[in-house]
């Protein structure tokens, strides 16, 4: 017995199994688009990449968001450390039925893996991919890499639009069928130029960025400035803009991440606010509500990226306890297109009791 | 596994365990921090962190050129009016054979100038007098997120953000304001060829086209 749901908002209404159509104006299939184009508040989070090669990691990781995030972030290799890559993670991640935003950075792979990388993506059922330049490799654990480099974030927005709006590779090759995804970038408006930074969201935007994640906000008043400046621009009205949150685990942390992490501004209003608390660790995850209850407010603000590093386990409560979702329960998990194709097979091996072999095969056919 | 060796493809058998392993980062301490711990100590210890800023110590006349953004500008626009004017002369010769004595002079003159790393495609004037290949990560539609609060780059510490200063020098440009314009990818085949020849024959092209037309 199937309990009777509740009718759901992003669902087929001919079946739940069924893939969604695309709405018209939409450049993707996938469920954050639809959010977000319907004006209401998304919410996205970053799954920490595991360092194995077992596939319940990603799965376990991923189940602490059900029902609690509009999108998945599979982050490639982030800070320049190695770690799963985000490919293997939207391949898993896809099969399960989950919307992933497929994170691309310039660090590793030149124009020729990035463009097969993008058509596979898309051929596996991610709706969202998001353009990145990448940390510098002397960040992370492998300082001896060969950094590549080859795109920046802005030639591969405009690439990945230009395979999905004209149809065709950067060489001017036609594609069969073009990628449907929305796209992303990221923004900083925490670092200088500070004067650059709405202007380089504009250029973003004529790349073909449709959303935006910002960095970690911790100053609230320079994102209201920033904010002001982008809305002068007209820029709200073109693009969606995600503002990026996050626990802080200790006052500890918070300087350590202030003086190694490069681009994260941390005031030290915030650090002091930390440090006279009792338990820091619930002070941190208060802390973040409270910036979300600034952020929220602000015109123009779309939604949230909850970036939980290390401590995923809370994403649940802030999404909760802020009530950015005002009610709404993000559906957690939908069919893919080929979803139908790989059950039939699936079944003819449990029943059919095929033949496989390639000698049978043969014989069978000359008979 | 453990009893028959691995096989290899080099002469000299199968690479051994790394000399230090690194173990695996705890709480508090990232890998890349144990990397560098554990990383062999020898007395030489490389100035910079990116061999790209290692072919060019000095920025002094970098900076020089994008405080003087404007006079530049000016000067370059005069220049390229006159290369386009020797147009018939460099078709006369051929541009296959002045390309070597140009491009010798254009490499050294741009490599004092803005440390120019002759990428064939310059874009000086769309990025203030900065060259933006000077960029550890070679950005060249601006900053990336990780420009430290005091303006320098995340890369390199004591060098000031390309970026920073491309926006600076554009901002005494007349035409500063093609800053804003998404740039194409470089096209890495093009690299140590002439850009001035290259913009010197397109213009000519786009004249004789345009003279065509009317």
């Amino acid at each position: 017995m199937t309990p009777t749901r509740p009718p759901q908002t992003d669902e087929n209404p001919a079946g739940v199994d069924l893939p969604l159509d695309p709405l018209p104006g939409h450049s993707s299939r996938g469920r954050l688009e639809r959010i977000l184009r319907r004006g209401e508040f998304a919410v996205t989070a970053e799954l920490n990449p595991p360092d194995s090669a077992n596939p319940e990691d990603v799965y376990e990781r991923a189940a602490i968001f059900d029902g609690w995030v509009d999108g998945i972030n599979a982050v490639d290799a982030s800070g320049a450390n190695c770690h799963m890559s985000s490919m293997g993670i939207c391949a898993l991640l896809t099969r399960m039925g989950y919307a992933p935003i497929l994170q691309i950075a310039c660090r590793d792979r030149n124009r020729i893996a990035i463009q097969g990388d993008v058509l596979g993506a898309a051929a596996m059922g991610v709706g969202n991919i998001m353009c990145l330049t990448g940390d510098g490799v002397q960040a992370g654990d492998q300082p001896g890499a060969k950094p590549v480099f080859d795109l920046d974030c802005m030639s591969l927005l405009e690439t990945i639009r230009t395979m999905r709006d004209d149809g065709r590779f950067l060489s001017g090759r036609k594609l069969t069928t073009p990628p449907s995804v929305f796209l992303g970038g990221a923004i900083n408006p925490f670092a200088p130029p500070y004067d650059f930074r709405p202007h380089r969201l504009a250029k973003k935007i004529a790349a073909g960025a449709q959303f935006v994640q910002s960095q970690y906000c911790f100053d609230v008043p320079m994102l209201r400035e920033y904010m002001k400046r982008v809305r002068d621009l007209g820029l709200t009205e073109k693009c969606f803009i995600l503002v990026g949150v996050g626990p802080l685990a200790s006052a500890k942390t918070a300087r350590w991440i202030r003086s190694n992490v490069p681009g994260i501004h941390i005031p030290d209003s915030i650090i002091s606010r930390l440090e006279g608390a009792e338990n820091q660790k619930a002070e941190g995850k208060r802390l973040c509500i409270d910036i979300i209850n600034e952020v929220k407010e602000i015109d123009g603000v779309s939604g949230i990226h909850v970036m939980a590093y290390r401590q995923e386990e809370f994403v649940a409560e802030i999404v909760h306890e802020s009530g950015v979702l005002k009610g709404r329960r993000p559906w957690r998990r939908e069919a893919r297109p080929d979803d139908a194709m790989v059950a039939d097979r699936l079944d003819h091996i449990l029943n059919d009791n095929p033949t496989e072999r390639p000698g049978d095969i043969v014989k069978e056919a000359a008979n | 596994m453990s009893d028959k060796p691995a096989l290899s493809t080099t002469a000299k058998g199968p690479a051994g365990q790394p000399q230090v392993a690194p173990p695996s980062a705890s709480g508090g301490m990232t890998q890349a921090t144990l990397v560098k711990k554990t990383a062999p100590k020898t007395d030489y210890k490389p100035a910079d962190v990116s061999p790209q800023r290692r072919v060019q110590r000095r920025y002094t006349m970098r900076l020089w050129s994008v405080r003087h953004s404007r006079g530049l500008e000016w000067l370059y626009a005069r220049f390229a009016d006159m290369f386009l004017k020797l147009h018939p002369l460099w078709n006369a010769i051929g541009y296959g054979r002045v390309e070597a004595p140009v491009k010798f002079v254009e490499k050294r003159v741009k490599g004092i100038m803005f440390d120019c790393r002759m990428c064939g495609q310059c874009v000086l004037s769309s990025t203030g007098m900065s060259c933006p290949m000077n960029c550890p990560k070679q950005l060249r539609n601006g900053p990336c997120g990780g420009v430290r609060a005091n303006g320098n780059c995340e890369v390199e510490p004591d060098m000031p953000c390309v970026w920073v200063k491309a926006w600076e020098g554009s901002r005494n440009m007349v035409e500063g304001d093609a800053i804003l314009n998404v740039q194409k990818p470089v096209d890495q085949s093009l690299r140590e060829t002439s850009a001035w020849l290259r913009v010197t024959a397109q213009s000519a092209a786009r004249r004789q086209s345009a003279e065509s037309v009317q």
